[in-house]
């Protein structure tokens, strides 16, 4: 079966400095996949790229089967992939509810029909109780959670979360963890990942794919990648919390 | 169309434009730093322009001379007005600064109205009515001066910039706020004295501009817009940028005025406000701005 | 919908029908004009309240549309309703025109702001040359009566002009409360809110944008048709100027941008405390031009410093009401 997403020889260079050389993976349907490697490895750049911020300076990547790379933003929402923003970015002057219901009137027929999806989806994600609270209100942690559950009402396949544990108790990382863990079980959203959290990352990622300098220098199951001498060496110095 | 009429307005256009040009440069600068759109920027130039009316009605005080008190008393006006008012509203939304200053604008033009009148103003003094000449190429007097004060202020402007302690820690400001504050640059007061700097230019200005033309409350928006045309064109926070453009505004206003009709040179100046917002937003010197 | 506001919003509905019933001729023009300022601020609300974009050109639309209804009714006696389509379509076409030149080339915020100054600063000159709708001397129409309703080509008495702005502020204060819990309604407060998360949501943001500038446009044509026929004179220096846009923002500013009362509470607001000081001044012996202005000035001022969010919102919190 041909992968959901496919990353080809992508390459991206900001006024000469080259932020992703030839980076390639595939993410499999119904994968969860993790994007590790240490600050400015360029993975925050490969989410811009598949997410449409911009365009590849070379190569190519593939959602199922179609070519995605220079479409817009929303286009590429509207081709079935949802994002989540490093630096949170609520429509704060709404309330969680209308921030959702935003998202969920990207597949929604009406607004009546998206509040309603958006109300599950609100429920879901644990935020049911504060829903007509205004977004400017929430703790870190629960903006985090409307940011997910924002992207998840596009109803998408690929869901791309840009380091939603940073700020995260253990607590709060482990419930989050599970959330992403019953929607793929459930509904079989396949997830790609960036993450500095390890408890996070070895939780939830079958996958590993390791970026170092905007190049991929190792990929694999999580066992065999945090074991790679190659990943170890970009580490050094390090702790690796497993 | 004889070409010596040409040439001369040409001129009259190019030394008006050095005058416009500082005006301009204080907008530039007060913009370049504190990233606040100084809509009130016109109306100052005007008050600047009735205090040399003022000074010369009640005490016979050549605005050349009026500079000094004028300049002083503007730069304080603005740093209190960047210190007080503008300060507190740094991290608020960009509209909410504009209507700021937009409400500012009108408290001041309009306060012109009430003291002076609608009726024009102006000065009078004897050189105004000379001139050089230099074969059929005549110079006003008033307006060579008028220009060669404009270039002299903002060659000292240009050169506190570049070579005081206080100037480079100003720019350090515009260009990285954030990292400014790091290494311990009290950015708010370096703002209060770019914004007195930004209005005593615009002190000098009025004073020059009053010898060239008469003055009306209702010149307070116009001249906000002509800063902010020229601003642009010249390209935002380049101080050359800025005298740039005022020549080319001045020049091509009275060029305008000659070859097509009087009223139709602020539409040039509009149209090409346009232009280059559309295809060149960082204007001719300038860089480009996020 | 909140009974309390229900309630409320009846009351003020019977009020107005009521009004001409008791009101001097002076106070139902002053109710007239703040009607007029109700209209023409739910119109720019749509696109600053709404969607995010900073109009202070908005007297370019209210140009046209006068000029282009009163130039058909003076040349042709083509009366306002069938004028009134040229003049929505000029000014989509004007918005629509600044609308897709500003956000195909990225002008936002401050810039985009000053383009539509330049628009309508372009305009008022140019239209001081256009012989054919009177130049700079004004384009002047016929006041053939005041005694009976003539709906159909807007002549007749104060009462009818009242009514009119009446129903117009009416249909505003409807479609405007109707737009926001729409599709569009949540777009554009996305896009407000946050531009780069609402294209991540899917939201064409390019088109939406021009949707809002258009829709706009189009609401504040009607009030340059009224303008025209209320006012029966237009100057280019004094229909497209600055100060017109001004005065429009003014009332949604000092209300609340981007909520539904906002508009009518602060043009309310806004022309009966500037009367009120014309009035005194007056009383006092005193005729001064430009003391209005600086009372706007100065409210302007107090009102962007201590209560950003226009006085409408804290007062609905006072009273217990939402939205």
């Amino acid at each position: 079966m041909s992968p959901l997403l496919e990353v080809a020889t992508v390459s991206k260079s900001f006024r000469g400095l080259k932020a992703v050389t030839e980076a390639s993976f595939d993410v499999a349907k119904g994968d969860i996949v993790g994007l590790i490697g240490p600050n400015g490895a360029g993975k925050t750049t490969i989410f811009n790229l598949v997410a449409g911020v911009f365009a590849p300076d070379h190569g190519q990547v593939r959602f199922a089967g179609r070519r995605i790379d220079g479409l817009r933003p929303d286009q590429v929402c509207a081709a079935g992939i949802g994002r989540t923003f490093q630096i949170v970015k609520p429509f704060a002057g709404l309330s969680v509810l209308d921030n959702v219901t935003v998202g969920a009137l990207q597949r929604a027929q009406g607004v009546s029909a998206a509040k309603r999806h958006a109300a599950k989806i609100v429920e879901r994600l644990g935020l049911g109780a504060k829903r007509e609270l205004p977004a400017s209100s929430l703790t870190l942690p629960d903006r985090k959670r409307l940011e997910v559950a924002r992207a998840l009402a596009t109803r998408p396949q690929l869901l791309l979360l840009d380091e939603v544990m940073a700020g995260l108790t253990p607590t709060e990382c482990d419930q989050m963890v599970g959330v992403f863990r019953e929607l793929n079980r459930a509904e079989g959203l396949t997830i790609l990942l960036i993450e500095h959290v390890m408890r996070a990352v070895m939780a939830l990622a079958r996958h590993i794919v390791v970026l170092n300098h905007g190049e991929v220098i190792s990929r694999g199951a999580p066992e065999e990648v945090v074991r790679d001498p190659a990943v170890l060496e970009c580490y050094l110095g390090e702790e690796a919390e497993v | 169309m004889p070409w010596d009429l040409v040439l001369n307005v040409a001129i009259a256009g190019i030394l008006t434009g050095l005058v416009y040009g500082l005006m301009a440069l204080g907008l530039s600068v007060i913009f370049g730093v504190v990233r606040v759109v100084n809509f009130a920027h016109g109306e100052m130039m005007t008050i600047a322009m009735y205090a040399a009316v003022v000074l010369f009605a009640a005490f016979r005080l050549d605005p050349f001379l009026a500079v000094l008190p004028v300049a002083v008393a503007f730069f304080a006006f603005g740093y209190l007005l960047q210190a007080g008012l503008i300060n507190p509203f740094i991290t608020r939304p960009e509209h909410s600064q504009f209507m700021l200053l937009v409400a500012v604008a009108i408290v001041l033009v309009n306060g012109l109205l009430l003291a002076f009148g609608p009726d024009a103003r102006n000065v009078l003094v004897d050189y105004q009515l000379e001139s050089y000449a230099v074969g059929r190429i005549l110079f006003d007097k008033a307006r060579v001066f008028a220009a060669a004060m404009a270039v002299a202020t903002s060659a000292a402007l240009f050169a506190f910039f570049r070579f005081t302690r206080t100037g480079k820690a100003i720019r350090a400001c515009a260009d990285n706020y954030l990292g400014a504050k790091v290494v311990g640059l009290n950015v708010k007061r370096y703002y209060a004295l770019t914004f007195g700097l930004g209005s005593a230019c615009v002190a000098v200005a009025g004073c020059m501009m009053i010898l060239l033309v008469d003055v009306t409350p209702s010149l307070g928006p116009a001249y906000t817009l002509l800063a902010f045309v020229i601003v642009i064109v010249g390209g935002l926070g380049s101080m050359g940028g800025a005298l740039l453009g005022g020549v080319l505004i001045g020049l091509s206003e009275a060029l305008a005025g000659v070859f097509i009709e009087p009223s139709a040179k602020s539409m040039f100046s509009f149209a090409l406000l346009i232009l280059v917002l559309l295809f060149r937003p960082q204007g001719l010197l300038g860089r480009k701005v996020s | 919908m909140n009974l309390r506001i229900a309630g409320l919003l009846a009351l003020l509905a019977a009020a107005l029908v009521a009004l001409p019933l008791v009101a001097s001729p002076y106070v139902l023009s002053v109710a007239t004009l703040i009607l007029y300022f109700a209209y023409a601020g739910q119109a720019w609300n749509v696109m600053m309240g709404f969607a995010g974009q900073l109009s202070l050109g908005h007297s370019l639309y209210v140009g046209l549309a006068g000029y282009a209804s009163a130039g058909l009714f003076f040349h042709y006696g083509i009366g306002p309703w069938a004028g009134l389509w040229l003049a929505i379509a000029l000014c989509t076409a004007a918005g629509a025109a600044i609308g897709f030149l500003a956000f195909r080339f990225g002008i936002s915020g401050v810039y985009f702001a000053l383009l539509t100054i330049a628009f309508a600063e372009f305009t008022r000159i140019g239209f001081d040359h256009i012989k054919w709708l009177g130049g700079p001397g004004g384009l002047f129409i016929k006041v053939s009566q005041r005694e009976t309703w003539d709906l159909a080509n807007l002549r007749g008495t104060p009462e009818m002009f009242y009514y009119v702005m009446l129903a117009l502020a009416a249909g505003a204060f409807v479609l405007c409360w109707l737009l926001l819990r729409s599709r569009a309604g949540y777009y554009w407060q996305a896009i407000r809110e946050n531009e780069e998360a609402a294209q991540a949501l899917g939201i064409n943001t390019f088109r939406w944008k021009m949707l809002a500038v258009v829709v706009s446009a189009a609401m504040t044509s009607l009030a340059g048709v009224f303008f025209a026929f209320y006012y029966n004179n237009l100057f280019p220096e004094q229909v497209f100027h600055i100060s017109r846009s001004i005065e429009i923002i003014l009332g949604p500013i000092i209300g609340g941008i981007g909520t539904l009362f906002g508009p009518i509470l602060g043009a309310a607001v806004l022309t009966v405390l500037a009367d009120g000081i014309t009035e005194l001044l007056a009383a006092l012996g005193l005729e001064i031009p430009g003391v209005k202005q600086v009372f706007y000035g100065l409210v302007l001022l107090v009102v962007v410093m201590y209560l950003p969010n226009g006085i409408w919102p804290t007062l609905a919190r006072r009273l217990g009401l939402s939205k």
